[in-house]
């Protein structure tokens, strides 16, 4: 009689990664069916192909670096890169666009870097910065009017062939500056009353964009309550954005109002589904308090001075690049010890 | 009373099925006497025993059979009347499947009591004799690591332990061995707890235990009515029976790292541990049974047993009906903690306290490992609070130091990390793996370090003798000068009249010496200056030093050569013969330089005669 041998814990729980990652994924739906609803059928057109290009992404490289290829693909994490760009991307970016967008995210900022665990740059936000810089043009003008201004909302099919077409510019009536744009380019020679009676602004608020963002916050609450995501990174994103807004942006006339902050563009797509990206991420409690309110200055440094009129992407990698300094001095105190043992072994610190 | 005891949280913990409603439906049962008892002669930490008993020897039922004969430990003793059967190597309870020597005892199945001595008042006896008793009785730590508790109830002197809490809290899954044991004999439970108070003399005396074993609480609410005792019922949360973790629950602090219980006033002992202190002081019975909890799937019977130490699980599991078409996993310890075996032929011993025959749908085999997406969760669970991705990390990447630096030491292997991964690494497995590989470095660290050290004396040693010798040689050159001058003194004292040697002509002899001397060398100088041709006068004195120095580098060197050979041939190496032959050059050469020196100082020894003639 043979019995097992391994090694204690003998008991599991049973939430693997692409569990995890199925909720981020289910957690997502009510954001994206908000987009379809207020903006049309660009996002899940662009969902469903960057998905596709994902998966296929990863398969050739782990096909090339002789990886079990089904075996990884089911963990859900290219998927999850997939969902997040075609959440993020104008709704009529041609299809290269986003095309390039993914590869780039799948083949250099995850598997060159070694793969799933090992890269230090949010796939997703690698792939959009690139897209953003490469193709400014391509990146600003295929935003999807709001569909309450729509006159004949475009169909599924005229909305497949746009994207589908090589060009980098949309058809006009359907395509409208987003709401941050419209207010950064405006406010200089306008009054914020004369700003916000553009129509892409609701009762004070960003038109469609509003219901995008309060979908995501939803999405983002379910995955804490599931624990999938800790609340740490979300609300030190959302309460220094908040600071930093009250702090800097109480003129309306100089700067958007806290509500355009909150509520347009990907904040909260950024702060539950974006910054909560735990590869890339800052470790401990601590760290992650630093972490989330990094990128929450960030943002608002970036949409206010900076020259994009969203910050989400670069925001999130610039705060990539300081996690390993950040988890360098935000180590958790351990049980029976005075203090936390910061810094290098042998270092200087304690 | 339970709701007035303030209670504190240890950082995160878990909630794994617990399955013990399993092996709670049925009382303890005593397991009977197997054909044969396997006693290892080591089932505490410390020092293995000795045997006291030889093959052949009949013995009585408490009797002591193995003793401590150096460093720590306690007695172990014959759970039932038999005769020895054998002393050997026998595969003992231990995660390797290693084999260890045992005592093998046949029952004669009178089960015959030694003489027991029971002590109806433990306040009439010293601490120290109670203490004996207990060491005497052979009773360990019986949670789990089996400390000798007579050791961990005499604290440092400079540490006075404060509160003594009783762990109950049994929070691994599947064992109930401490649950049973508070629900039937809470009585005996108590009564231990009091003697162990009465040692220790704390000025707070705790119980603590799960909220989800309500019957145990209850039966130990009645047991301490009436009692300075407290009951602290806690929220169930593996690892709250951690004593790190119990202790924090209980009083807030934290054992500091690297230290023990008693360094902040605390004590933790195990419900087991009481019951046997009970009974080595109320009934005069040493520790030789023990309740072990038999559950899982594949076995029918699945409950607590009362089981003779030495009991193999084969006879016990055999008890509680085993499936053997259907167990495909044994566990000794719980699921969290606890280690497969290879074999049933192992015994029960002290610190036994649940076997598991797991099927294979009811601990499944955990996916393969996939890769680690940090996200913390091992963190968020970790009752240390260490860092388990960032160890993890490390570990695999072999970065030991930076593993220490994160405290890896601290880790109390819980399995809590594990439990939780959603990429199901086996972090336990890679932090033993890692502090295995540190304390190996360590070890070759010592070694290396004590080599060196041995290096150096040596080296100084040989540089003193050295120095020592240079000296002698000295002082022999010196003594020869001395004597010499004497010789040329007692010469011109000679000259001047022999004996008549007053002072005065003392005095003027150095005098005269003193100025002949002056005069030798100005001449030799004004003879350098004038006769360059003709140096023979000064020369030999210079001679003489350059070969004296030849002469002692040479042996010097002669000497450093027979060390190496010697060295070498100690070692075999293969240099041997090229430094014999270097040896024996070396040998020539000094015999060269003895002659060379002899000769000059022939040579020396005439000149200055004719000098001082002159």
């Amino acid at each position: 009689m043979a019995f097992v041998q391994q090694s204690s814990p003998h008991a599991h729980s049973a939430r693997p990664t692409s569990k995890v990652m199925l909720w981020v994924i289910l957690a997502a739906l009510p954001g994206l069916l908000a987009q379809t609803l207020f903006f049309g059928w660009g996002n899940i057109i662009n969902v469903v192909w960057c998905i596709a290009i994902a998966l296929a992404s990863e398969a050739a490289i782990l096909k090339l670096r002789n990886k079990p290829v089904a075996f990884i693909l089911k963990d859900n994490t290219a998927a999850v890169t997939g969902l997040l760009l075609g959440l993020s991307l104008p709704q009529f970016a041609p299809w290269w666009v986003s095309g390039v967008a993914v590869t780039s995210a799948i083949v250099i900022a995850k598997q060159l870097y070694g793969g799933l665990g090992s890269n230090p740059f949010n796939p997703a936000m690698v792939g959009y910065a690139l897209v953003l810089i490469s193709f400014p043009v391509a990146m600003t003008t295929n935003w999807a009017e709001p569909a309450l201004l729509w006159d004949k909302a475009p169909s599924f099919a005229e909305t497949l062939s746009v994207i589908a077409s090589a060009k980098q510019t949309a058809i006009d009536g359907w395509t409208m500056a987003t709401p941050l744009d419209e207010y950064k380019h405006k406010i200089a020679t306008h009054t914020a009353d004369e700003v916000l009676a553009h129509p892409t602004f609701g009762e004070g608020f960003a038109k469609g964009w509003e219901w995008v963002n309060a979908a995501f916050l939803v999405g983002g609450l379910v995955l804490i309550g599931l624990k999938i995501i800790s609340w740490h990174i979300p609300v030190a994103f959302l309460v220094a954005l908040v600071v930093m807004s009250l702090a800097f942006g109480s003129n309306e006339d100089l700067y958007a109002p806290l509500s355009l902050h909150l509520l347009a563009g990907g904040t909260m797509l950024g702060a539950f589904f974006i910054a909560t990206d735990p590869v890339s991420a800052a470790t401990s409690h601590q760290g992650k308090l630093i972490y989330g309110a990094g990128i929450g200055v960030l943002i608002y440094l970036i949409r206010i001075w900076g020259n994009y009129p969203d910050a989400v992407a670069f925001s999130v990698l610039l705060m990539n690049f300081a996690v390993p300094f950040i988890d360098h001095y935000t180590p958790p105190r351990t049980y029976g010890h005075h203090k936390a043992r910061r810094g290098l072994p042998g270092g200087g610190r304690n | 009373m339970s709701s007035t005891i303030k209670l504190w949280d240890f950082n995160g913990g878990i909630h794994p099925a617990e399955n013990k409603e399993l092996s709670t439906s049925r009382p303890i049962q005593s397991a009977g006497v197997p054909a044969q008892l396997v006693l290892p002669l080591q089932q505490h930490i410390g020092a293995p025993t000795e045997p006291t008993v030889a093959v052949g020897d009949v013995v009585l039922k408490g009797q002591k059979i193995a003793d401590v004969s150096h460093g720590m430990g306690v007695p172990v003793h014959a759970p039932t009347s038999g005769v020895i059967e054998s002393i050997g190597d026998y595969p003992v309870p231990h995660p390797s499947g290693m084999a260890d020597r045992c005592i093998v005892l046949k029952p004669d199945g009178k089960d015959e009591w030694c003489e027991r001595y029971p002590i109806a008042d433990y306040r009439s006896l010293e601490r120290d004799e109670a203490l004996a008793i207990i060491h005497s009785a052979g009773i360990s730590g019986m949670g789990g690591a089996g400390f000798p508790t007579d050791i961990k109830l005499r604290p440092p002197r400079d540490r006075k332990v404060d509160t003594l809490i009783l762990n109950g809290a049994e929070c691994e899954p599947y064992i109930t061995a401490d649950d049973m044991t508070m629900r039937e004999r809470a009585n005996d439970v108590v009564a231990g707890l009091k003697v162990m108070a009465w040692i220790l003399r704390p000025e707070r005396c705790v119980i603590g235990i799960e909220d989800n074993k309500p019957e145990a609480a209850a039966a130990l609410r009645e047991a301490t009515q009436g009692t300075q005792v407290e009951l602290a019922v806690i929220p169930t949360k593996y690892p709250s029976g951690g004593e790190k973790q119990l202790i924090q629950i209980l009083t807030g602090m934290e054992v500091p790292s690297g230290g023990i219980p008693a360094d902040i006033g605390v004590m933790c002992q195990n419900v087991g541990t009481a019951v046997a202190v009970a009974k080595a002081i109320f009934e005069g019975s040493p520790l030789i049974s023990r309740v072990v909890t038999v559950t899982g799937e594949a076995v029918i019977n699945p409950g607590n047993f009362e089981v003779l130490l030495g009991t193999p699980l084969n006879y016990l599991l055999y008890q509680a009906g085993l499936q053997q078409d259907r167990v495909s996993r044994l566990i000794l310890g719980g699921p969290m903690m606890g280690y497969t075996l290879t074999t049933t032929a192992v015994p029960v011993i002290k610190t036994t306290n649940c076997i598991i025959a797991a099927v294979a749908s009811e601990l499944p085999a955990p996916p393969p490992e996939q890769a680690c997406i940090r996200c913390g969760q091992c963190a968020e669970v970790c009752p240390m609070e260490l860092l388990p991705q960032q160890l993890f990390w490390h570990a695999k990447a072999t970065e030991f130091e930076k593993a220490e630096h994160l405290n890896l030491f601290d880790c109390i292997e819980c399995g809590a990390c594990s439990y939780v991964c959603p990429s199901s690494i086996p972090l336990v497995q890679y932090y033993r793996y890692a502090k295995g590989e540190i304390r190996v470095q360590r070890a070759e660290q010592l070694k290396a370090d004590r080599a060196r050290e041995r290096f150096e004396a040596r080296q100084q040693r040989l540089e003193r003798e050295q120095q020592e010798k240079e000296l002698r040689r000295k002082e022999r050159a010196k003594a020869a000068a001395e004597a010499q001058a004497n010789k040329k003194a007692e010469a011109e004292r000679a000259d001047a009249n022999g004996e008549a040697a007053d002072e005065r002509a003392a005095k003027s002899a150095l005098v005269e010496q003193a100025l002949a001397r002056k005069r030798a060398s100005t001449e030799a100088n004004n003879a350098k200056v004038a006769a360059p041709t003709e140096p023979a006068q000064k020369k030999p004195d210079i001679d003489i030093k350059a070969l004296e120095k030849q002469f002692a580098q040479a042996q010097s060197k002669l000497e450093t050569m027979q060390a190496m050979l010697e060295d070498a041939k100690a070692q075999q190496a293969d240099n041997v013969d090229k430094l014999e032959r270097a040896v024996t050059k070396n040998h020539d050469r000094v015999k060269r330089a003895e002659e060379a020196l002899a000769d000059a100082r022939k040579i020396q020894a005439t000149p200055p005669e004719s000098q001082s003639t002159e």
